[in-house]
C-alpha cells in the first residue's frame, strides 16, 4: 500500500427511524484508506454511498432519528494517534471537519453561498481552522484559486458564485475544501453536474492535487468511466452493503458479483455499438426498499444468476478471495471457474 | 454568409488571452438591478425622499429656527399658521408649532427606529433558532410567538404601559416587545428553508459551528424579507407610539411627540384645528412613506415579484 493508514472504517452501520419503521441505510461497511490512495464508491442511487460519506463526517441527524454504529478511526493531522470519529464530542468534531477530512459536493450551483463572494467564503474557511490575519488569508485564497486553475484569481475573489460557470464554481468549491490541507477528501459525485469536457478537467485537477498533497480521496460516483479514470480501488455498494471490493483493474477485467457485472454492462460503449445491436443493457427492477429488504441476498430479485432455493434463502457474507478481493455472493466461486 | 461570424472578431490572433479578458469583463457586471427596480417604483422613491426630509428636518431643523419647543409665549396663544412670526402657528400655551413638530419628530422617529432595531434583534434571534433547530425547540418557540401574537398589540401595550412608568426608553422597549413576532415568523420560515440547502451542509462539512452557519451563511440569504419587515416595522412602531401617547400612556408632556400633541389638540379641534391637523399630517406622512418604502424594497429585492 502507498502510505500510512489514514482512515479505518469497521462495521459501519447506519439506520434511520421514520414513523416507527427502521430502515438500515448502511450496514457492515468496512474499509481502509491509505495516504495517496483513491477509493471509488460505486452504486445506484439509494445504495448508501452518500449516507456512508456523511456518517464519516458525522453530518447525519442526531440519535433518535438516525443511529450510527461501528467504528471510524481517522488519523490526527497534528498528533500521531487515531481519532475515534464517532465518539468525538461535537466541538472537537467541528475542528476535524474541513481540517482533517473535507468534502466536495455534487452540485457546484448550490453548494456555494449565493450572497457571499468567493473570496469571503474561502478566507472564512481558511480562518476557521488556521488562525491568520485577514490579509494573509486573502493571499492564501489567491494561492488556492490559482492552485485549482482559476485564471486571474485575485480578481475572482470579489466575484459572486452566480458570476462563475459551473466548472469554475466546482474549482472554487475544491479550493475551499483544500484550504486546510485535509488528509482525506470525500468527493461526492463532484463531476455529475458538469458537462463532459469540464468533468475531465476536474478529474485531472483532483489527480494533480492528490499527487501534490498526498491526500487520500474517497470518490463517490455512479459513473464507471470516471472510476476507471481515477480510482486505485473500487468498492461497489448495493442496498447499503459492500458487495464487491477490489483493485480497479481486476474489477473491470473480471467482476465477480453479478451486480458489478450488470453495472459494467450498462455502460454505453462506442467500440461495441456496431457489433451488439439493440438497446443499451439495463439491470431490471429497482433498488429494494430498505425498510423491507428481500430475504436472502438483497440483489436476488434482479440477479441474472439467481439460484432458487439458495439466493432467496441464505444471506451471503462478504467473502475474501485468494487475491485479496472481497465479494458478497453465494455463487462467486462458480463465476471464477 | 458564414464568414460574417469570423468578421466580427478580425484581430483574434490570441483566442486564449481574449477569452481570459472576456471572462474578466463578465466578472464585473452591474449589481444595481435591485437599485434600478427600486428607482422605478415612484411611490417608494417619494417615500424615501419624504423620510429623508422628515429625518433631516427633525434633527437639523431646531437649530435653524429662532424658537425653542418649550418656550412659552403667552401673548401669542393660538396663533394660526402663516399669520405671524410663528410659521405654523402656536398652541394653547403659545409654543411654536414648528419647533414642537420637529422635536416631536425626533422622539417619534427615534422611538420608531429604535423599537424596530430591538424588535428585529429579538425576532431574528428567535426565528433563526426556531428555524435552524426545528423539532421541539422550534415548535415551542413558534407556539410562544403565536400565543403572543394572539393579544391585540394595542391592548397589550396599554396594559403594560399602565404598569410601567412611561418614558422614552420604556415605551420603546414596550413597542419592540409587541412587534418582534412577525419578524420571528418571517425569519423562521426563511431559515427553515435555507437550512436544507447545499451550501449550509457544505459549510458544516468544512467545520463551521451552528452559530456561524446561522448568522454568517443563512441569515444573509434572508436579508431581503428582513429589510422589508424592518421598514414596515418602523411604520408600525411610529403608529403605536402615537396611539399610546395620544391615550396619555406614552411620552409624557412637556416632551413633545406627534402622538401627545394630538392628545392636547382634541379640546381645541373646532377653535384651533391646526393643532390636530399638523401632527396628524406628519404621522400619516411618516407612516405611509415607510409603508411605500417597504413595498418598494420588497419589489426591488425580490426578483420574482417583478410582474406585480
Amino acid at each position: 500500500m502507498a502510505g500510512e493508514l489514514l482512515l479505518e472504517v469497521e462495521n459501519l452501520a447506519v439506520s434511520f427511524r421514520s414513523r416507527g419503521a427502521v430502515a438500515d441505510a448502511v450496514s457492515d461497511v468496512s474499509f481502509r484508506l491509505h495516504q495517496g490512495e483513491t477509493l471509488a464508491m460505486v452504486g445506484e442511487s439509494g445504495s448508501g454511498k452518500s449516507v456512508t460519506s456523511l456518517a464519516l463526517m458525522r453530518l447525519l441527524p442526531d440519535a433518535p432519528q438516525c443511529q450510527v454504529r461501528g467504528s471510524v478511526k481517522l488519523r490526527d493531522k497534528t498528533g500521531s494517534g487515531m481519532l475515534d470519529v464517532l465518539a468525538l464530542p461535537e466541538p472537537q468534531m467541528q475542528a476535524v471537519r474541513g481540517n482533517n477530512i473535507a468534502m466536495v459536493f455534487q452540485e457546484p450551483m448550490t453548494s456555494l453561498n449565493p450572497v457571499k463572494t468567493i473570496g469571503a467564503q474561502i478566507t472564512e474557511t481558511i480562518r476557521l481552522h488556521r488562525p491568520m490575519l485577514a490579509r494573509a488569508a486573502e493571499d492564501e485564497a489567491v494561492r488556492l484559486l490559482d492552485l485549482v486553475g482559476i485564471p486571474a484569481p485575485r480578481q475572482r475573489l470579489t466575484a459572486y458564485p452566480h458570476q462563475l460557470s459551473g466548472g469554475m464554481r466546482q474549482r472554487a468549491m475544491i479550493a475551499m475544501a483544500l484550504s486546510c490541507e485535509p488528509s482525506v477528501l470525500i468527493a461526492d459525485e463532484p463531476t455529475t453536474a458538469l458537462d463532459v469536457t469540464i468533468q475531465a478537467q476536474i478529474l485531472d485537477l483532483l489527480k494533480r492535487l492528490q499527487e501534490q498533497t498526498g491526500m487520500a480521496v474517497i470518490f463517490i460516483t455512479h459513473n464507471l468511466g470516471v472510476v476507471a479514470e481515477i480510482a486505485d480501488r473500487v468498492m461497489v455498494m448495493y442496498s447499503g452493503r459492500v458487495v464487491e471490493q477490489a483493485d480497479v483493474v481486476p474489477l473491470f477485467q473480471q467482476p465477480l458479483m453479478p451486480y458489478t457485472r450488470g453495472l459494467l454492462r450498462s455502460v454505453p460503449r462506442l467500440d461495441l455499438a456496431g457489433r451488439r445491436a439493440g438497446a443499451l443493457y439495463a439491470i431490471p427492477g429497482n433498488v429494494p426498499d430498505p425498510r423491507r429488504p428481500p430475504p436472502g441476498c438483497a440483489f436476488h430479485p434482479r440477479c441474472d444468476s439467481f439460484a432458487d432455493g439458495r439466493c432467496n434463502v441464505e444471506a451471503p457474507r462478504l467473502d475474501s478471495t485468494a487475491d485479496g478481493r472481497q465479494v458478497r455472493c453465494l455463487r462467486w466461486p462458480e463465476f471464477v471457474a | 454568409m458564414s464568414s460574417s461570424i469570423f468578421d466580427s472578431s478580425p484581430g483574434d490572433s490570441n483566442p486564449g488571452g481574449d477569452f481570459a479578458a472576456r471572462e474578466a469583463a463578465i466578472a464585473l457586471p452591474p449589481r444595481n438591478t435591485a437599485l434600478r427596480r427600486f428607482c422605478r417604483h415612484r411611490l417608494a422613491m417619494a417615500g424615501a425622499i419624504i423620510i429623508a426630509i422628515l429625518v433631516l428636518g427633525s434633527y437639523l431643523g431646531p437649530y435653524l429656527i429662532p424658537y425653542d419647543d418649550t418656550f412659552i409665549d403667552i401673548m401669542q396663544r393660538f396663533a394660526p399658521p402663516f399669520s405671524g412670526a410663528h410659521i405654523l402657528g402656536t398652541d394653547e400655551l403659545g409654543r411654536d408649532m414648528l419647533a414642537r413638530l420637529m422635536m416631536g419628530g425626533r422622539i417619534s422617529l427615534a422611538v420608531g427606529f429604535t423599537a424596530m432595531v430591538i424588535s428585529m434583534g429579538i425576532g431574528i434571534l428567535v426565528g433563526a433558532i426556531a428555524g435552524y433547530y426545528g423539532g421541539i425547540v422550534g415548535a415551542a418557540l413558534m407556539r410562544f410567538v403565536d400565543a403572543v401574537l394572539c393579544f391585540p398589540s394595542i391592548f397589550l401595550l396599554l396594559a403594560l404601559a399602565a404598569l410601567i412608568e412611561p418614558g422614552v426608553a420604556s415605551i420603546t422597549l414596550l413597542i419592540a416587545a409587541t412587534a418582534w413576532m412577525d419578524v420571528a415568523r418571517i425569519v423562521e420560515g426563511q431559515i427553515r428553508g435555507l437550512r436544507e440547502r447545499d451550501f449550509a451542509v457544505a459549510a458544516e462539512a468544512l467545520g463551521a459551528s451552528d452559530l456561524r452557519i446561522v448568522f454568517r451563511e443563512l441569515v444573509p440569504n434572508a436579508v431581503a424579507p428582513i429589510v422589508v419587515a424592518a421598514t414596515l416595522n418602523v411604520a408600525k412602531a411610529i403608529l403605536l407610539e402615537s396611539y399610546v401617547s395620544y391615550l396619555g400612556y406614552g411620552i409624557q408632556p412637556p416632551t413633545p411627540s406627534w402622538g401627545n400633541m394630538l392628545n392636547n389638540a382634541q379640546i381645541y379641534l373646532t377653535s384651533a384645528p391646526w393643532l390636530a391637523i399638523l401632527p396628524g399630517l406628519f404621522i400619516t406622512l411618516a407612516v405611509t412613506s415607510f409603508n411605500f418604502l417597504g413595498d418598494g424594497l420588497r419589489d426591488a429585492l425580490d426578483p420574482r415579484m417583478e410582474n406585480h
